[in-house]
């Protein structure tokens, strides 16, 4: 394919070959996974959101050219590369345990009771070759097995729940599940108490932001911007 | 001295009295259980499937993990722990096919060769009884059967000590300053797995084993393994109900009668 140039002189686009669910497409090189099936006429519907790494909706499985793994990746982070076949994976069927934060306890069997499968773990570590946020997968089931909550929350911190963990899983474990729940105990029980933060929640219920509130919500957006590009920023604490 | 050290998922839950007593205990003998950095469920038993290579992943993945740590040895207290290792580092050591396989498969772990060897803490304390018989403060001074359960002794290749007639527990209790009886069942199942699906097997086995050790004398059972600790312990309940007559023995980890006898403070 060619396209113009500037001075108007006709430029060589380079071009892969892709495979999406099968089917040979030809798509401009360097463009992401999400573009490229964008490019050859697909729309998402789902399976897309953020389009920036933070959301987990794209996730995608290809495999490449001589290459017999199966990568897992997010279609809105990833390159396109010559010889690539692949679909989407949009949506990952897990059950999710159903629980009230109020009433249950973080104790070292509240991951296995809601979760009792995560028992089921044999170890292979295939969790952790499919994160595309690289994290230790494995580690953190083991870690939730083990009733480690404050590590398996700190393992997973960086989650998105793209579900392509729980997609290759053999012990059929829903990871993000499992990982959600230690990091909604550790927030509760566990991690120490951000005082500041109740005071500020206190402030707010008494009432002392009303009045600059309802000043702001008066405001026009140029002024809204002027104030906000005006705030004061906290330095970091170390 | 440091050795490598393998918790298990249940000497962090159900059993941590165990761990607690047994770091403390060992650290007065003047050995340090280094926790390795990484570890993983060593998959509750050794799956005597040879077909499906998947139930040895953790084991072999687990003594990668020693190696990578640079321990040459690996302490693993439970005895279920102990007996799943140590028998999946055999079949390391001898069955190339099969590690081929796992080798293959990890391919994203070095090659595991065999060479760590997987010990479990009696056996260390075997070449340690001056150590602990100087480290006694006050010495135990009661009568103690020595229950020993299937994994440490079986299959006999990964056994402890002599499989039918083991001895090295009761060496340690009399070390302690405490006495043995006789004890023909030390090395009787427990009734293992059968607690949650077969209770009453769990009950018979209890009853026998605790009943023997009362008659010969015993003011209390000694273990090393957790779920042995379980089904001789917590299911006493049981058997009272079935044998109303059936009276009970208090039952200990070995690692809790080391740190009685050193006179080291337990918290909690
Ligand atoms: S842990 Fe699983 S769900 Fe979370 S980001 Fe990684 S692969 Fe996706
Ligand atoms: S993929 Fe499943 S079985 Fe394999 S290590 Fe991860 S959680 Fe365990
Ligand atoms: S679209 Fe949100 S992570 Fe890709």
């Amino acid at each position: 394919m060619a396209r113009k140039s500037k001075k108007g002189e006709k430029q060589e686009m380079e071009m892969v070959r892709i495979y999406i669910m099968g089917k040979e497409y030809k798509v401009p090189a360097g463009l992401t996974i999400m573009k490229a099936m964008e490019y050859a006429g697909y729309r998402y519907i789902r399976g897309a959101g953020c389009r920036a790494g933070f959301c987990g909706a794209c996730a995608t499985v290809y495999r490449k050219e001589g290459d017999y793994k199966l990568h897992a990746d997010l279609a809105c982070q990833t390159t396109v590369e010559d010889g690539m076949w692949l679909v989407q994976l949009p949506f990952t069927p897990a059950n999710k345990a159903i629980y009230d934060m109020d009433k249950i306890e973080a104790d070292d069997k509240t991951l296995v009771n809601f979760y009792p499968e995560i028992a089921r773990c044999v170890s292979c570590n295939t969790c952790t070759k499919a994160c595309p946020q690289e994290l230790d997968v494995m580690d953190y089931i083991q870690a939730s097995l083990r009733g480690d909550i404050a590590k398996a929350a700190e393992l997973s911190f960086d989650c998105i729940q793209c579900g392509l963990c729980a997609m290759r899983c053999p012990a059929e474990i829903a990871h993000y599940h499992v990982a959600q729940l230690a990091r909604r105990l550790y927030g509760k029980y566990i991690a120490p108490k951000a005082r500041h933060l109740e005071e500020r929640v206190k402030e707010i219920e008494e009432g002392k932001f009303d009045e600059e509130m309802k000043k702001m919500m008066k405001m026009s957006v140029t002024q809204l911007r002027k104030l906000y590009n005006a705030r004061d920023i906290e330095p970091e604490e170390d | 001295m440091e050795m490598g050290y393998y918790p298990g998922c249940t000497l962090k839950t159900n059993a941590k009295v165990f761990e607690d007593s047994l770091l403390k205990a060992f650290e007065k003998i003047g050995i340090k259980l280094k926790e390795l950095n990484k570890w993983y469920c060593c998959g509750t038993v050794y799956s005597l499937a040879t077909d499906n290579l998947m139930y040895r992943l953790a084991a072999i993945r687990n003594l990668i993990r020693a190696k990578e740590d640079g321990h040459e040895k690996l302490v693993a207290p439970c005895s279920i722990c102990y007996n799943t290792l140590k028998q999946a580092n055999l079949m390391a050591k001898s069955d190339e096919e099969a590690m081929s396989k796992i080798n293959a498969f990890m391919d994203e772990e070095p090659d595991y060769d065999g060479s760590v060897s997987v010990i479990h803490p009696l056996e260390v304390i075997e070449a340690k009884l001056q150590e602990i018989k100087a480290a006694v403060k006050k010495p135990l001074g009661k009568k103690y059967a020595a229950y020993y359960g299937c994994l440490l002794l079986r299959p006999k290749e990964i056994a402890i000590d002599e499989h039918e007639n083991p001895s090295i527990m009761e060496r340690l209790i009399e070390a302690l300053g405490g006495s043995v009886v006789n004890f023909p069942l030390k090395n009787e199942c427990c009734g293992s797995y059968n607690v949650a699906s077969n209770k009453e097997a769990v009950i018979d086995a209890n009853y026998r084993i605790i009943t023997n050790a009362r008659r010969n004398g015993a003011d209390a059972i000694v273990t090393s393994c957790p779920l042995c600790h379980f089904n001789l312990k917590e299911m006493q309940k049981e058997v009272k109900k079935v044998h109303p007559e059936f009276a009970g023995l208090p039952v200990y980890y070995f690692s809790e009668l080391m740190v009685e006898a050193f006179g080291i403070e337990m918290e909690g």
